[in-house]
């Protein structure tokens, strides 16, 4: 449950893989992985596959070839509402909020599931609303009226319900105003706090260095470099390579 | 010549000679079994333009069939002597009506609203034809004789088991090469891209809603004969098959046998008879044999939803 | 002058009195088959042709119970969770595996679920209608008139079933998963909720209506294997007079038209009274062809 890698098996391994869209190849066997409580950074151009990867990990998306394996057990094919309930939480590039359902039955979707006691689910609520008070205010009104910021908010709280081992966060910071990307960067960290994990896709090279503990730089949908995010710059070659205009 | 075009004209020519010599040497009771599934074809062909073609499925044809057969009986038991033509122009008259009626509404509707409401108009059809008892004879139908096949001056000659076989067998396949000419035109054409995307083929610029429509009534025109056929065949003309389960019947056909070749549906239709004619001589009278036939149905649907002629589709459209 | 009081005089206003509470029973027990077609087909976008069969079902298990407990309320609530049973089976079986193909596929599968299952019915019960006592035999005083109690408690059962079910649409954890999956299939997944059961769940309660409807109507006609081809088409009209997906709008519509029937049953008889219905169609289709009840015309 907690952060401290002391077990060499990774939390989520991807290896190899190779996946379709009809007939657009997009992902030429990615690899990487996630350590528990690891906040790992993807980067690359729009279009090389991050949101891909990150499909076919929630299994959204069957790859042809290669495999995903999460605490050392293959989960390739598994279902997606399994994958949630087995601990991971997707917080999609469009947030994807239910628009016609408020704010608590948003939340209701990843809280209502077994196993949680009355208790639990009030702790989680408190700690969501005490996170996102303003979500705390708006919890009866319908998801399609909020900004989107809260949105956003709303899509990674939700996430938060189901207690993940890890999220995946595709670009959470898109469209956003600043105060609200230091926003998300807090909520980052504090969830890196509490030992969950996450892979997090972005185009905001900055925020990513700040927050990651490692990145993967991605191009034409396969890894191309990965290191520790302390031993990388902004304005390093390599990253005007991968990702400058 | 291709050599497509070669085997298939081949193959057209010697399937259409086994049906001529078929009611030769068959038994009185399968020759006509063999002429009820060539009209039972016909039918499933007619609908198979708009299932097959244009992607509209239809449970309107009971609609159809009956008003063709309804209008046949109609011309036969009014003329003196019955005209075998006039039968089969009042029929087609009779179907292209309630095509035109039936296209005139669904059409504005599309996919699963547009089969309902075929299907709500075929009853519509149904409750009429079956409560206006003074002209349509309500639920004991009309009964009539069969007309002499009649060129006048030329021949005016009773019809046998033989002749009425052959006679419906030039029919059905005059209608087939027909529908084939059809389905090849442009206007063809433009049915096909309204089955793959009707939105693009509106942004283009084609009145879809006209296409529609016009393709509803050929479809209703090819019933109709299939109706009249029928009736002129068993002379008798029933509400029985102006109700939904003609309709059904007819999609069941297309689907069994393949949709969007044409020739699929007739086998369908063969299929489906002799499947019935099988199960109730081996298991008697009352077995109920839509039972294992309903199941039949959907596994296709599940494991081969092409029927049993699709993996020809692209082939006998070529 | 004279003629006109004696217009008055004539008219049936008694029978109208009668018709219009019949025309709400039936029209109740419609807008209640009816929701169970428009929540298949508004979730899972599923024509269910086999929808009368369920209803058929649903009055024969009635009859079958019935006979075995002399108990019309147990009936009805074992008939009931019978044909949810049999629905949730049967979607599982056939409906599961077309889950993602064009829509023609879920009618033309539907379509054959409800030949297997009508003809099962024949096989099984044969051709003679049965019959459902009423449970409750007295009567009482409509003004001047008598009427059966029974048919007042079994339009309060459709209302109660239907409130009930709106209710649990709303409020419960299951009507969040449905809600959640109608708007986002994808997302609803990616959060948890297992929809293929989401899916197999709401055709058993849309069986589970169609059923109670059979056992309800059950007392008011005759049961008998061809039943349910009537009441699907008027519950697709319905559906389609009401704004397809729209819940208020079907029960609005299903009792509008119950009502113009039984009026019309005055003075036609009832296989022609039927007609009223098809004109209804015709009509909104000309003229408002999202639905009658819709709030604005998209």
């Amino acid at each position: 449950m907690s952060a401290a890698s002391t077990s060499s098996v990774p939390l989520v391994r991807v290896e190899g893989l190779h996946t379709y869209y009809g007939k657009s190849h997009i992902l030429h066997g990615v690899s990487l992985e996630v350590a528990p409580g690891e906040v790992v950074g993807l980067l690359g151009r729009n279009g090389v596959g991050k949101s891909t990867t990150l499909k076919t990990i929630m299994g959204l998306v069957l790859p042809s070839q290669g495999q995903i394996l999460l605490e050392g057990a293959p989960i390739t094919g598994v279902a997606p509402h399994k994958l949630a309930r087995m601990g991971i939480g997707y917080v999609p590039e469009d947030r994807r909020i239910f628009r016609l359902l408020t704010v608590m039955e948003n939340l209701r979707t990843g809280l209502d599931r077994q196993g949680v006691t009355e208790d639990k689910r009030k702790a989680l609520l408190d700690k969501a609303f005490s996170y996102f008070p303003r979500l705390a205010e708006r919890r009866n009104q319908p998801g399609g009226t909020l900004s989107g910021g809260e949105q956003q908010m709303l899509a990674i709280a939700r996430a938060m319900m189901l207690e993940p081992k890890i999220i995946l966060l595709d670009e959470p910071t898109e469209g956003l105003m600043p105060r609200m990307v230091s926003q998300i960067r807090e909520i980052i960290d504090v969830l890196h706090k509490e030992g969950v994990a996450i892979l997090l896709v972005e185009q905001n090279v900055p925020l990513t260095l700040q927050a990651s503990q490692r990145i993967y730089i991605m191009e034409k949908g396969a890894v191309r470099h990965t290191c520790a995010a302390s031993d990388i710059k902004v304005d390093d070659p390599l990253i005007k390579q991968y990702l400058g205009v | 010549m291709s050599r497509h075009d070669k085997i298939y004209w081949t193959g057209f020519c010697a399937i259409i000679a086994v049906l001529i010599v078929a009611p030769l040497v068959l038994p009185v009771f399968w020759a006509k079994f063999l002429t009820e599934i060539l009209i039972w074809g016909l039918l499933a062909m007619s609908s198979d333009l708009l299932i097959g073609y244009t992607g509209m499925v239809s449970f309107g044809h009971s609609a159809f069939f009956g008003l063709g057969m309804y209008g046949a009986a109609g011309a036969l038991l009014h003329t003196s002597p019955p005209n075998l033509w006039l039968a089969i122009l009042a029929g087609l008259g009779g179907a292209a009506g309630a095509a035109l009626f039936v296209a005139y509404f669904s059409t504005r509707l599309r996919d699963i609203y547009f089969a309902i409401t075929t299907l709500i108009f075929s009853q519509i059809f149904y409750v009429i034809i079956f409560t206006w008892t003074a002209v349509t004879g309500g639920e004991n139908g009309l009964i009539f004789t069969r007309p002499h096949f009649n060129i006048p001056f030329i021949v005016d000659v009773r019809f046998t088991t033989v002749t009425m076989h052959w006679f419906v067998l030039a029919l059905v396949a005059g209608s087939y090469l027909l529908l084939r000419r059809i389905t090849r035109s442009p206007f063809g054409m433009v049915l096909q891209s309204i089955r793959e995307n009707e939105a693009r083929t509106r942004a283009i610029g084609y009145p879809v809603q006209h296409y529609k429509i016009v393709a509803v009534m050929l479809s209703g025109l090819f019933a109709g004969l299939a109706g009249v056929l029928y009736g002129v065949q068993n002379e008798f003309a029933a509400p029985d098959f102006v109700y939904f389960v003609t309709s059904g019947d007819t999609v069941i056909f297309n689907v069994l046998g393949g949709i969007g070749t044409l020739v699929g549906p007739i086998v369908g239709a063969g299929f489906f008879q002799l499947l019935r004619e099988l199960l109730s001589r081996v298991f008697g009278e009352q077995f109920p044999y839509l039972i294992p036939l309903g199941v039949v149905f959907i596994m296709m649907i599940i494991f081969l939803p092409q029927g049993l002629l699709g993996f020809a589709k692209r082939w006998l459209n070529r | 002058m004279e003629q006109v009081v004696q217009y008055f005089q004539d008219f049936p206003f008694d029978l109208l009195l009668i018709q219009t509470v019949n025309g709400i029973v039936t029209g109740l027990i419609l807008a209640l088959v009816a929701s169970g077609l428009t929540l298949i087909f508004g979730i899972m976008d599923v024509v269910n042709f086999a929808h009368g069969e369920l209803f058929m079902m649903g009055a024969y298990l009635g009859v079958v119970v019935l006979a075995a407990t002399g108990n019309f309320w147990l009936a009805l609530i074992v008939a009931t969770m019978m044909v949810a049973i049999l629905g949730g089976a049967l979607q599982i079986l056939t409906l599961r595996p077309l889950i993602g193909r064009d829509p023609l596929n879920t009618i033309l599968a539907t379509f054959g679920l409800s030949l297997i299952l009508q003809n099962f019915a024949l096989w099984e019960f044969g051709p003679v209608s049965r019959k459902i006592q009423e449970p409750i035999g007295t009567y009482f005083t409509l003004f001047y008139l008598q009427y059966p109690w029974y048919r007042i408690v079994i339009a309060g059962l459709s209302t109660a079933i239907i409130g009930g079910f709106w209710l649990f649409l709303k409020y419960s954890k299951f009507g969040i998963w449905i809600r959640a999956t109608t708007q986002d299939r994808v997302m609803a997944e990616a959060m948890g909720i297992p929809v293929p059961w989401v899916y197999t769940g709401v055709f058993a309660l849309g069986a589970a209506m169609a059923g109670a409807s059979g056992v309800l109507f059950g007392p008011l006609g005759s049961v008998n294997h061809t039943m349910g081809l009537d009441w699907v088409l008027k519950a697709f009209i319905v559906v389609v007079v009401g704004g397809m997906g729209n819940l208020g709008g079907s029960i609005a519509a299903a009792i509008f038209i119950s009502l113009l029937e039984a009026y019309a049953s005055i003075w036609v008889s009832p296989s022609q009274a039927v007609i009223v219905s098809f004109v209804v169609l015709i009509l909104t289709l000309l003229f408002r062809p999202t639905g009658l009840f819709v709030a604005t015309p998209k």
